[in-house]
C-alpha cells in the first residue's frame, strides 16, 4: 500500500483528551481574547481584555439590573397577529416563538431595584431584530401607564432595529403611541430612564429610546437613526471610524453617559433615588 | 395640465391622448379651423381614460402616482389654499432647513401655522430642498413653529411629503432620531390643534415626526409607509425589483390605512390624480381642513389633549391570553 493511501489514525482535539468540555472556554469576536467561559459570565458577558460588551438576553439585563428574585413578568400573554396578512410573518413569528420565547421583542414587569420599586422593559434583540410592532407598542404604553397610576419610575432597555416591516404603518404609530405615554410621564413628573445597548436604531431610537429624562448607553453600542449600510448608500463614502457609537452620541449631547454593563444598576438605582427625593442606598440601610 | 413627459408606464395612453389634443388644437389655432366638434369627443374620451386607469391602480403604481414629479406640493397647496403666508425660517439653533417650509398663513381668514416637507420640481430646486428629506433642523424649526402657534393659540397644519428623514453624516452627528423623537412627545402633549395631512409620499418616521395630530387626512392617492417599497424589498427579498410584492403587502394606499383605522379621513382627487387638476385638488383639501379645523378649535385643550393621546393609545393589533 502506497503510504498516501494509508489509514490514518484521527487525532483527538487537546481539550478531549485532557477531559474540558468544549464550552468552558470563550473567545472574544472583538479583540481575540480567550478566556475561561466563567470569566467571561462573571464579567457579565464583557470581555476581560478589552471590555467589549457582548450582546446579552433580556432577561439577562433584568437580573441584572433587578434586587434577586424581585422581577413579576406582567402583559407576558400578548401575542403578534398578522393584521395585514403579510407574506411570511406568522411563520416568521413562529420560529421566533420557537428559538427565543413567546415574550415578543421585549420583556415588561416591575421588580425592586436596591430596595425602591421600578416598572422596568428589557428589549430582546434575538427576537425578530427586537423590533417594535404593536405588542411591543402595547406593553410599553401598559408598562407606563402602570407608571403613571402606581407613580413608580419606568426604565426601558432597548435593543431593536426600529419598527417592524410586517405590520407596516401599524408599526409605526407604535412610535406615537409610545412617545405619547411618555409625554404623560413626563407631565406628571415620574422619573424615566432610558438605556441604549447594542444596536438600538430606526423608529426605536426615533421615539422613546431616546425621551428618557437620562439617557444611559453601554460603550460601543451602534445607536442611530438610519443603519450604517442605508447612510453609506445613500451619500457613497466610507464612515468615520467610531461613527454612530455609544460614545459618538455621548460627544454629540445625545446620550447624558456613557456607562459599562457593570456600573448599570448602580447608575440607574443611584439616579432614581435623586430623581425620587429618596435617601441613598446607604444611608437607607 | 399641459403634456410634458410621463412618469409610468400607466400613464402613457393619458399622455398620448393629451398630445393629440394638444396638437389638434395647435393646429386649428393656426390655421383658424373651428375643431371644438373633434376636440369635444377626444376630451370625453380622455376623461373617460383617466377615470378608468386611476381606478384600476396597483400599489406600486399609486406610490408613482404619490411621488410624481408634476404632483401638487407642499409650497403649490400653501399659495392656493391659505392667504397671508408669511414664511419663517431656521430652528434658531443651526441654521434653515429648506426641505421643511413653514410659517403663519390665513385658512379662511382664520390664522393659522402651516408647516410641510417640500420637494423641488428639477434638478436644481432638489438639490437646495434635499429631495424633501430633512435634516434635524427641519423637524425642530416644525417644533419652533408649533411652541408658537400653540402660544398665540392657532391651530397647526402640517403638509406631508417626503420620502423620509435624511439619512447622512450630518442628520445622525446633529441627532436625527433625537428631532423626531422630540417632536412626537411634544406634539402628543402639544395644547393646540393638529391637524395633519399626507399629501405625496408618507415615508416613515421621517413624515411622522410631522404626523402626530388630532385629525390625520390623506390625498386619495398618497401613500403612508414604515419603509420604501424598496426597501421592504431589499431587506426581505434581497432583490429590490421586488417592489411590487412590498407595496402590496405594506398596505400603503389610503384605503388600507383609512381601514386599518390610522388615519381619519381620505381627501379625494380628481380623476386623473391631483396634478392632473391641481385646483380641483387644492379645493378638496380646503374644504376638509376648514371643517377639521372648525370642530377642533371648539375643543378645549385639556380635552384635546386627552383625545388624541387615547387616540393613539388604541392603535395596534394583537392577542391577549
Amino acid at each position: 500500500m502506497a503510504w498516501f493511501l494509508k489509514d490514518r489514525k484521527r487525532r483527538k482535539a487537546l481539550r478531549e483528551r485532557l477531559e474540558i468540555p468544549p464550552d468552558a472556554w470563550d473567545k472574544c469576536e472583538q479583540c481575540g481574547h480567550v478566556d475561561l467561559s466563567e470569566n467571561f459570565d462573571r464579567a457579565l458577558q464583557v470581555c476581560p481584555e478589552c471590555g467589549y460588551h457582548r450582546r446579552i438576553s433580556a432577561r439577562r439585563y433584568i437580573e441584572i439590573l433587578a434586587d434577586p428574585n424581585s422581577f413579576i413578568e406582567l402583559f407576558a400573554d400578548l401575542r403578534s397577529v398578522d393584521p395585514l396578512q403579510f407574506e411570511g410573518y406568522p411563520e416568521r413569528v413562529s420560529r421566533a416563538v420557537k428559538q427565543v420565547g413567546p415574550q415578543d421583542a421585549i420583556v415588561t414587569g416591575y421588580c425592586t431595584v436596591t430596595g425602591f420599586n421600578i416598572n422596568l422593559g428589557a428589549m430582546e434583540f434575538a427576537f425578530m431584530g427586537g423590533s417594535m410592532g404593536s405588542v411591543v407598542g402595547e406593553k410599553i404604553a401598559r408598562l407606563a401607564t402602570r407608571s403613571l397610576e402606581a407613580g413608580i419610575p419606568l426604565v426601558i432597555i432597548s435593543a431593536s432595529g426600529g419598527a417592524r416591516m410586517q405590520e407596516g404603518v401599524l408599526s409605526l404609530m407604535q412610535l406615537a403611541k409610545t412617545s405619547a405615554m411618555i409625554a404623560r410621564l413626563r407631565e406628571e413628573r415620574i422619573p424615566y430612564i432610558s438605556v441604549l445597548t447594542n444596536p438600538t436604531t430606526g423608529g426605536v431610537t426615533a421615539s422613546y429610546a431616546m425621551q428618557g429624562d437620562v439617557n444611559l448607553a453601554e460603550p460601543g453600542a451602534l445607536i442611530g437613526f438610519a443603519g450604517p449600510r442605508v447612510i453609506q448608500q445613500t451619500i457613497r463614502q466610507d464612515l468615520p471610524e467610531g461613527f454612530q457609537t455609544a460614545e459618538f452620541l455621548a460627544d454629540h449631547g445625545m446620550v447624558d453617559r456613557v456607562v459599562l454593563r457593570s456600573e448599570l444598576r448602580d447608575t440607574t438605582a443611584r439616579l432614581l433615588r435623586m430623581m425620587q427625593g429618596l435617601p441613598s442606598a446607604e444611608a437607607d440601610d | 395640465m399641459g403634456t410634458t413627459a410621463f412618469n409610468a408606464e400607466f400613464e402613457k395612453p393619458i399622455v398620448e391622448l393629451e398630445r393629440q389634443i394638444d396638437h389638434l388644437k395647435r393646429l386649428a389655432a393656426d390655421r383658424q379651423l373651428d375643431v371644438q366638434e373633434e376636440i369635444e369627443p377626444l376630451e370625453a374620451k380622455l376623461a373617460a381614460l383617466r377615470h378608468d386607469i386611476y381606478r384600476h391602480l396597483t400599489p406600486m403604481q399609486r406610490v408613482q402616482v404619490a411621488r410624481h414629479p408634476r404632483r401638487p406640493f407642499t409650497l403649490d397647496y400653501i399659495t392656493t389654499i391659505f392667504t397671508d403666508f408669511v414664511e419663517l425660517k431656521g430652528d434658531r439653533l443651526y441654521r434653515d432647513d429648506p426641505a421643511i417650509v413653514g410659517g403663519w398663513a390665513r385658512l379662511r381668514e382664520r390664522p393659522v401655522v402651516v408647516i410641510g416637507q417640500q420637494k423641488g420640481r428639477d434638478t436644481k430646486d432638489n438639490l437646495k430642498r434635499n429631495f424633501g428629506m430633512a435634516h434635524p433642523e427641519g423637524y425642530r424649526k416644525a417644533l419652533r413653529l408649533m411652541y408658537m402657534a400653540e402660544r398665540f393659540k392657532a391651530p397647526v397644519i402640517t403638509l406631508i411629503d417626503t420620502p423620509g428623514a435624511y439619512p447622512g453624516l450630518g442628520a445622525e452627528e446633529r441627532g436625527q432620531a433625537e428631532a423626531i423623537a422630540r417632536n412626537l412627545e411634544e406634539m402628543a402633549a402639544l395644547e393646540t390643534p393638529l391637524v395633519a395631512v399626507i399629501i405625496g409620499e408618507g415615508g416613515s418616521g421621517g413624515a411622522l415626526a410631522l404626523g402626530l395630530a388630532d385629525c390625520v387626512l390623506m390625498l386619495e392617492h398618497a401613500i403612508y409607509s414604515v419603509i420604501s417599497p424598496e426597501g421592504c424589498a431589499a431587506i426581505l427579498w434581497k432583490d429590490a425589483a421586488e417592489k411590487e410584492r412590498a407595496a402590496e403587502s405594506l398596505k400603503l394606499t389610503s384605503d388600507d390605512l383609512l381601514r386599518l383605522g390610522l388615519v381619519d379621513e381620505i381627501v379625494p382627487e380628481p380623476a386623473g390624480g391631483a396634478h392632473a387638476d391641481p385646483a380641483e385638488a387644492a379645493a378638496n383639501l380646503e374644504s376638509a381642513l376648514a371643517a377639521d379645523v372648525e370642530e377642533l378649535v371648539k375643543v378645549t385643550p385639556d380635552e384635546l389633549k386627552r383625545r388624541r393621546t387615547e387616540k393613539y393609545l388604541r392603535m395596534g393589533s394583537y392577542l391577549e391570553g
